[in-house]
């Protein structure tokens, strides 16, 4: 780049009412790190939490509360009615064909475990291979090894460019007889790459390969259709997404998850239980043992009710600018460097500051009330790639905004200017 | 805590400029040492003659305090008999976790200037990982981790 342009900061496709949007969350005036303003700056590992999202998790503890799919009483069918509704809201947000195909699990990694377990464990044999890329957070890697250590079946990965963008030729030259799935982020993590996925699924589906998209980054910045995507099974959190830990969703095509045995055992996923045999309840029940995180369920309904009702669209564009304006201030820090720098991005900032650790970057900014992510963010083969232990990670919502890009710019200046 | 009481001059002096900093010759123990949060990943030789530990150095991949922490033992333990040596390590371990008293941590000395992270709990192992990783190699260990325990001397020793 020549001569900075000068920073705009407002583009008219994008404006959301940002000032009002940060009224709804309680923590952002609540909490002050070190007596300053909190910058919160770490979306990608947990988002924050709307008012309506609490106080529906409020409303279900005080008034609806019992446990569900097993009292004929009215409180008990009022708390199923609310979770089925839950669910069906997730269903309409991805569009999935069929409410059957949401299983509600606790979170993304639970869902890939539900998926390398019941699905890996039945199909793959000693030798076959599964394709995971270089991007991916060790949620959805750990899993994959522990099902090919326990079958045979050998791990191939999907190499990445300089710029963290997947090398599709290779992707596609990896394909042979003995590949049997796909699993592969929508968007990294670590870096912020937003992977082709749907052209990634068609390659695969030619090699009649089922795919699972690690969604965990996608499903609270962007606008996702699994129908259009044509994902044979899709994993996201709901504490990403603006709604409470314990909850994720696996979604899965209903014909696949119907050729699958349950995942782990328990209440609620059989038809019949004697001593002799079990025979399993149909899909999803099958693979949701347990009483599940029936508030946080809830509570994750009405944060897609939030999320929609300002626009899954407006949000990426608003998140774009943010992305955009942070790319260009970030340049001015004397030493920082941007790692990962895809043509096709979200709003996620991985840096080194010359040679100061990420480490003294996160607790230096801290105490300007900066927070952002520091190390190697679950995703060490990116690490690895890169040849670097770590990175300063900047990872933004629609509730920040271009102040606080410009905090997060002077704390590192002030940082680098510290080491120099 | 505000930062700078912890990022001071000497902490950033020692960061840019480590003192023995490489590989030792004549070594007669080495260790290593990993914080699994961070990455931290620092070796420590030590020459030991007879009683006495003569000369300590290390290298690695480390984030400042690390590297600080680093350099200052090095220093601090040079010259001193293996007993010495040992109720440093046990000395410096209890003023970052916040156990020592005052009078214990006077008795550190230029070390204090890491009193201050007994208030980062997330920092205290990149402090205490040098001190850990000497510990393991006066006992002849090849290696020291953090893993899951914010005072690995604690249980090592
Ligand atoms: C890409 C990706 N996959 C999986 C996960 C794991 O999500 P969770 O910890 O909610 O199970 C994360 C969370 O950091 C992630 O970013």
């Amino acid at each position: 780049m020549n001569a900075p342009a000068p920073l705009e900061r407002h583009a008219p496709a994008a404006r959301l009412d940002v000032e009002r949007i940060r009224a709804d969350f309680p923590i952002l005036t609540n909490v002050r790190p070190h007596g300053k303003p909190l910058v919160y700056l770490d979306n990608a590992a947990s988002s924050q939490m709307p008012r309506p999202v609490i106080d529906r998790w409020l409303r279900y503890q005080t008034h609806e509360h019992a446990n569900i799919h097993r009292g004929v009483y009215q409180l008990s069918e009022l708390a199923t009615a609310e979770y089925e509704a839950a669910k069906r809201r997730v269903q309409r947000f991805i569009n999935a064909a069929d409410e059957h195909e949401i299983i509600v699990t606790s979170g993304t990694t639970d869902s890939i475990n539900l998926v390398a377990n019941a699905w890996g464990r039945t199909f793959l044999a000693a030798g076959d291979e599964v394709i995971l890329s270089q991007l991916e957070h060790h949620a959805n890697i750990v899993p994959w090894q522990m099902v090919a250590e326990a079958t045979g079946a050998r791990i191939r990965v999907i190499p990445c460019s300089d710029a963290g963008e997947l090398d599709l030729d290779a992707y596609e030259r990896l394909f042979n007889a003995r590949t049997r799935f796909v699993a592969v982020t929508h968007v990294s993590n670590a870096l912020g790459t937003v992977n082709p996925v749907a052209g990634m699924i068609a390659t695969a589906h030619r090699h009649g390969v089922p795919v699972l998209v690690d969604g965990a980054q996608a499903a609270p910045h962007m606008k996702v259709d699994v129908q259009a995507l044509g994902c044979d099974f899709y994993a996201f959190s709901g504490h990403k997404l603006c709604g409470p830990t314990g909850v994720g969703i696996l979604y899965g095509k209903r014909q696949l998850l119907e050729k699958m045995p349950p995942y782990r055992g328990g209440g609620d996923m059989i038809r019949s239980v004697t001593f002799e045999k079990t025979t399993y309840a149909d899909v999803p029940a099958r693979f949701e043992a347990g009483t599940p995180p029936i508030a946080a369920a809830i509570a994750l309904g009405a944060a897609i009710d939030y999320l929609e009702g300002i626009g899954m669209e407006r949000i990426a564009a608003y998140e774009r600018e943010l992305l955009e304006y942070g790319t260009r201030a970030l340049a001015a820090v004397p030493g920082l460097r941007i790692v990962g720098t895809a043509r096709e991005k979200a709003a996620v900032i991985s840096m080194v500051l010359a040679d100061v650790h990420p480490h003294d970057v996160g607790t230096l900014a801290d105490h300007d009330g900066v927070a952002i992510r520091t190390g190697h963010h679950c995703a060490q083969p990116v690490m690895q790639r890169f040849g670097i232990p770590a990175t300063a990670r900047a990872s933004f919502a629609f509730y920040n905004t271009f102040a606080e890009v410009d905090a997060l710019v002077a704390s590192l200046t002030k940082i680098a200017r510290m080491f120099s | 805590m505000d930062p700078k009481q912890l990022y001071q001059e000497v902490i950033l002096d020692h960061n840019k400029k480590p003192r023995n900093y490489g590989k030792l010759a004549g070594a007669t123990h080495r260790a290593e040492g990993l914080n699994p949060l961070c990455g931290d990943h620092i070796w420590v030789e030590i020459k030991v003659a007879g009683d006495t530990v003569d000369a300590v150095a290390f290298e690695g991949q480390s984030c400042a305090i690390c590297k600080a922490s680093a350099s200052m033992m090095t220093g601090a333990v040079k010259g001193r008999s293996v007993g010495e040596a040992e109720s440093l390590v046990a000395g410096f371990r209890a003023m970052v976790t916040g156990k020592a008293s005052d009078e214990e941590t006077k008795r550190l000395g230029r070390l204090t200037v890491f009193a201050g992270i007994k208030d980062l709990p997330s920092r205290v192992k990149c402090a205490v990982l040098p001190w850990h990783t000497l510990h393991a190699a006066l006992r002849r260990d090849a290696s020291a981790t953090t893993e899951g325990d914010a005072d690995p001397a604690a249980q090592a020793g």
